[in-house]
């Protein structure tokens, strides 16, 4: 990605986070979201995270890549296991980026 | 706090100290933010991203889990405009923390109202409702300021720092597989119900299946197909309890 287009996203995003912030501090406030939109913005995070996550440890290369010598989905389940039962960032980053050393090993 | 003030007196919280209380009352938070920082200038480099960029994005969008999201989308060659639209998508959540603090800054000026706006991330505003909560919230704006002020301070010396170190890790440490990592961390203890692993299954699977779509459109795709897929298990679950309420 060129430089200009690297501060189009800085800026873009820039503004379009501010006016998300601004939004109802600047505008009248409702006494409350209506209940449908409360949970269906709960429901964001877990798709976009989902959505980028799993085409990178699936198909690392563009194709699917649901065989043993891909490291990187094996490490990514383990350190799935790990966040799971720990819900810890640094134990999770620190097993998945030891698994992923330790299958380039072997 | 507890003792009343006489009514003529000047009141007892002085902008000065409220700024500093909300400065103070942030430091805990901190815990959890500055690494969040390191990591984040580290695998911005990783990605190949410029110190100058990368360091921008911490201090422009200063919103946490866009900004990693933006560092992957980068590194993955995804057209600019998209790469808004998904920081846009991700940081929506906050209107409800637009919502919640709206009515208590309503009497300020623009000039007040626009870097409070531009300050309110997640802890900023976890400090920020727990003050409007107490009494006496006329220079509650100043705790507001000082709370989010100190934040972002920390948000760029983590970033700055991340950076320095993140140029010193050599290639072949795979650094940048710390990103799906850091999103695994982030994403696995939002899981907390049906609605919510329905829309991180559909979304990655569908994201997964239109891998091949042009510029990166899939993306959007599966993150709107796991938000319905959430949205309708939610609503057939409500409904389901609600044909059950009578038999009660």
């Amino acid at each position: 990605m060129t430089r200009p287009e690297l501060w189009l996203v800085i800026l873009g995003g820039a503004l379009a986070t501010f006016a998300v912030r601004l939004s109802f501090i600047a505008l009248i406030p409702p006494d409350r979201l209506p209940d449908s939109v409360r949970r269906g913005l709960r429901l964001v995070p877990p798709a976009v995270l989902s959505a980028i996550i799993l085409p990178g440890l699936l198909s690392p290369a563009g194709h699917l890549a649901l065989s043993l010598d891909n490291d990187r989905l094996w490490a990514g389940l383990l350190a799935t296991l790990v966040a799971w039962r720990t819900r810890s960032t640094w134990l999770t980053i620190a097993v998945g980026m030891l698994a992923l050393w330790g299958l380039g090993l072997v | 706090m507890t003792s009343a003030p006489p009514p003529p007196a000047p009141p007892p919280a002085t902008s000065r100290s409220e700024f500093l209380a909300g400065a103070r009352d942030q430091l805990p938070l901190l815990l959890g933010v500055v690494p969040f920082g390191l990591i984040f200038g580290a695998l911005a480099v990783a990605a190949g991203i410029p110190a100058l960029e990368a360091q921008g994005l911490s201090v422009f969008v200063f919103a946490g889990s866009s900004q990693f999201v933006a560092i992957g989308l980068i590194a993955g060659e995804t057209p600019a405009l998209l790469i808004v639209a998904t920081i846009l998508v991700v940081n929506l959540r906050h209107m409800l923390y637009s919502a919640a603090l709206g009515p208590h800054v309503q009497s300020l000026s623009l000039r007040w109202k626009i870097p409070l706006a531009w300050l309110l991330t997640d802890e900023a505003f976890a400090m920020a409702s727990l003050r409007y909560q107490r009494e006496d919230r006329r220079t509650a704006h100043w705790y507001f300021l000082g709370t989010g002020l100190t934040l972002w301070a920390s948000w760029q010396l983590s970033t700055l720092a991340g950076i320095v170190l993140g140029a010193r890790i050599p290639e072949s440490w795979s650094l940048d597989f710390a990103l799906p990592l850091t999103f695994l961390a982030i994403l696995v203890p939002q899981l907390k119900d049906r609605p919510s692993v329905a829309s991180a299954l559909v979304a990655g699977g569908l994201s997964v299946a239109l891998i091949g779509m042009p510029l990166k459109l899939g993306l959007m795709a599966a993150i709107l197909g796991g938000v319905a897929a959430g949205a309708l298990l939610e609503a057939l679950a409500r409904q389901r309890s609600a044909e059950q309420e009578p038999l009660r």
